[in-house]
Formats: C-alpha cells, structure tokens, sequence
C-alpha cells in the first residue's frame, strides 16, 4: 500500500464497501469511509454496482435531487429550505441544488468527489467494478478511469468473508 | 518544535486526517508532526486515528481559533 509504511500482517484490519448510488451527495459516504480506513492502516475493497458505477467514469458530473428527497434541506437565509416535489421536479432544478451544493461544498471545505476518488486511487484501494451492471447498462471501461478490476458477485464475496467490516452503501 | 507541520486550517473531515496521514512519511520514526485544522470534529478524529494506528496523540490544543495536535511517530 502506499500509504501503509507497516507491513501487511495477519493484524491487518480489512473492509469492503458496495456502493450501489452514484448522485452527489450519496458518492461522499463510501469515498470518506474507504480513504480514511485505508489511512488508519486498512486493505479496503470498494465493489462499485449499479448506479455507483458511474463514479468510476473519468468525466464526473454528479449530480442532487431534491425530487423524492424529502429530508434534503438546504442552509439559506439563516434558516433551512426544503423543496416541494412539485417544484423539484421542475426542468433546472436539479442542475440548481446541485450547483448550490458544489458551492457549499467548496466553501466548507469538503473534498470533492473527484479528490477523494484521487485519493483513494493513491491510498492502493481496490476498486471492482461489476462486470454485470456493466454489461447491463452498456458501459464502455474505456470511459472508466484505469485501475479498476472487472469482478462479479463471488469476488466480493471473497474479500467480504475475509474482511472485518462489510458495508452497503 | 515539531519535525513537521501540517497547516490543515480550512479543510473539512476527512481531509485533515488523510493529509496528515500523508505527512506522517516525512516525519522520521520517533518524531513528530504538528497538525492545525479548524476543524472541531477533528479533535475526536485525531484521537480516534492515533488509537488505531499506534502514534501517539502528545498535545491537543487551541491557539488563536484553531486546533493544534502534535503526534509522535511510532
């Protein structure tokens, strides 16, 4: 590992994580889980499905809905605003959250997804991407960043019955 | 005066923990690295980090609106 200055023993601490959703916000969770574990010395595993899959494109252009999102609110004004479904469904409207939490996101200064994943990538986690989903919805890996590992459910499951936390995100 | 310092003011979780992560491959064994964040949640997260990893949390503090944590390499 790179970042691992310790060798790997029998000690070391294993996680996976399957991440299943590819939007915004949701993209932040397994990202700061798999870095910081693999900073605290951990081998991790992200096994990335379904709508996840698309965080491994080389282009990202994450996107938050508030539509169908009911606990989204957002700081303004002092106070906190929450988006009907009926005004979240409006064309812009996604494009609009979304900018409004890039903006928020960098004057917090909270890592952007293309960081992290970055990364990620130089911390040696092992990113698998399901030959499956892929298959399914017609990716191309080429779009893909490099690195990544084609694998189906039995190589997850490999590195989940060896590993100490196991988490679906 | 530590080995090296880390100026993480600014940064949100996790970033001070994986830049000081970074850091600590230049801090010799048996030396130190001085971290300031602004971020509160990284008080509980240094603590937190060095349990695990097995370097040793010397100093946590405040000065001047921002934390300062001094680890020492083990």
């Amino acid at each position: 590992m790179v970042w691992e200055d310790h060798i790997l023993s029998d000690n070391t601490k294993k996680m996976t994580i399957i991440v299943t959703k590819g939007t915004l916000d949701w993209a932040y969770p397994p990202f700061i889980l798999g870095t910081t574990a693999a900073a605290m010395g951990a081998e991790v595993t992200m096994f990335f499905t379904f709508y996840g899959l698309g965080l491994l494109k080389k282009e990202l252009d994450l996107k938050v809905s508030p539509l169908g999102n009911a606990a989204m609110e957002m700081p303004m004004a002092g106070g906190h605003m929450k988006m009907p479904n009926l005004v979240g469904m409006l064309p812009g409207v996604t494009n609009m959250a979304s900018g409004m939490m890039k903006g928020m996101i960098k004057k917090k200064g909270v890592a952007s997804i293309p960081e992290l994943r970055e990364l990620a990538i130089e911390a040696d986690i092992r990113i698998v991407a399901c030959q499956m989903t892929i298959d399914l919805f017609e990716y191309d890996t080429k779009d893909m960043i490099d690195g990544i590992e084609l694998g189906g459910a039995a190589t997850y499951m490999e590195a989940a019955f060896d590993a100490d936390i196991n988490l679906y995100i | 005066m530590a080995d090296v310092t880390l100026d993480a003011k600014g940064l949100n979780c996790p970033l001070p923990i994986l830049k000081a992560k970074k850091a600590l491959k230049d801090v010799p064994a048996g030396g130190t690295l001085e971290i300031l964040s602004t971020d509160p949640g990284s008080v509980a997260d240094f603590e937190s980090f060095c349990k695990t990893t097995g370097h040793e949390l010397l100093e946590t503090g405040e000065d001047g609106g921002a934390y300062r944590f001094l680890i020492k390499k083990n």
